[in-house]
């Protein structure tokens, strides 16, 4: 579809969930690109440079630069990718279950990350682990009892979706915040299966060109 | 081929009498037996705040559960409105926002496709699904009331500082994208969460001065049938000191 030479590029950092959401859907689709890192922490934010403000105003990773366009925001970028590069789909056909897998996957996306992304849990100083711990297990209490009706080996039904690309990085978050599994199995169950998925493995944030050694796979 | 399926499904959405696990049709999550509202309002908090706008079909039109000062209802209403599809509409006391109402919006467009809600390019499409999801994902929850609830004394900062760094942003995107509206100059999804942000903006008196752009965009919105008939100020629960 495209008629542009150059690869796409992805702004990334290794442990954002909302960039390994667009990892992954990159490698399903078979699409190679090139990966500028953009650490969050380091020089107070390599997000904060005038440079990336120039070509990202929301300050935030993922961006993709792809057929003379930049697009942010990982939902938004998946579904570009989806409308240029149909195979394989990451949605269903049938009207119904599109909307339950935008339904799981807005509810991770907008529900629950947000109020623990990294901006958010500066503000909370101290207090930081015990609000992300909140944030995630009150946004997977009501998950788990969504996909119960949803899932079958995958969020909605036995295909790999939108919802799914959401799902796992929202699990290494949880992990990462220690936040207790056990009251979640069918999101447990799901996330397992995803991660013997190759473009899952290849993508993840043990594996970027930016992981530091000591998180290295 | 789009149109048809749009037409089988809404077909069998309006025939269905009652809801069945296998018939969860919509960003709906209510326990399948127990159809009445009555016995949804009881589900736990957890589920309600996943789910406070449902659509369901256990009459002869869908039923909306709604908020009128929600920005995340007044979504979904202008889409209904502007789609021209009729609705009972029963109000609800509701404590929590919820960002998931994207969901709705995107399958009322996939079975109710006129008038459009998003372009037909690609790249626009683009444009429009990255400042609706800068909005939903990137503004609303930060200033939604389960977080102020924590920030005490400092809430009205809080949701200031919110509004106006997603604001700063969403100007200069705008720059590039807006027509008439926030992508060229058809109404779109953007432009459905704008002008309930700007509401919110305007509640917690953010300053509008830096932002032009998204001022005369929600202006022209404003003007629009659709956003007026939706209007918090003009629900069936809306407060009579907060009445149009």
């Amino acid at each position: 579809m495209s008629a542009a030479a150059a690869k796409p590029i992805l702004y990334s950092y290794f442990r954002s969930s909302c960039s390994w959401r667009v990892r992954i859907a990159l490698a399903l689709k078979g699409i190679s690109y090139d990966l500028v890192p953009v650490n969050l922490i380091k020089d107070g934010g390599q997000q904060f440079s005038a440079e990336y403000k120039a070509l990202n105003p929301m300050q935030q990773v993922p961006a993709l630069k792809i057929d003379g366009i930049t697009i942010s925001q990982s939902l938004a970028i998946i579904n570009y990718l989806e409308e240029t590069h149909p195979n394989p789909r990451l949605l269903p056909q049938d009207p119904k279950k599109r909307a339950q897998v935008r339904m799981i996957a807005d509810h991770i996306v907008s529900g629950i990350q947000p109020l623990q992304n990294l901006s958010v849990l500066k503000q909370m100083g101290e207090k930081k682990m015990e609000w992300a711990q909140n944030c995630i297990t009150s946004g997977f209490q009501a998950l788990e009892q969504i996909l119960q009706h949803t899932a079958g080996r995958y969020c909605v039904g036995d295909e790999v979706s939108m919802a799914d690309l959401c799902l796992a990085p929202q699990v290494a978050n949880a992990e990462r915040f220690k936040v207790d599994m056990g009251p979640y199995p069918t999101i447990t169950r799901i996330n397992k299966a995803l991660l013997e998925l190759e473009a899952f493995k290849i993508s993840h944030p043990s594996r970027q060109p930016d992981t530091p050694a000591e998180l290295r796979a």
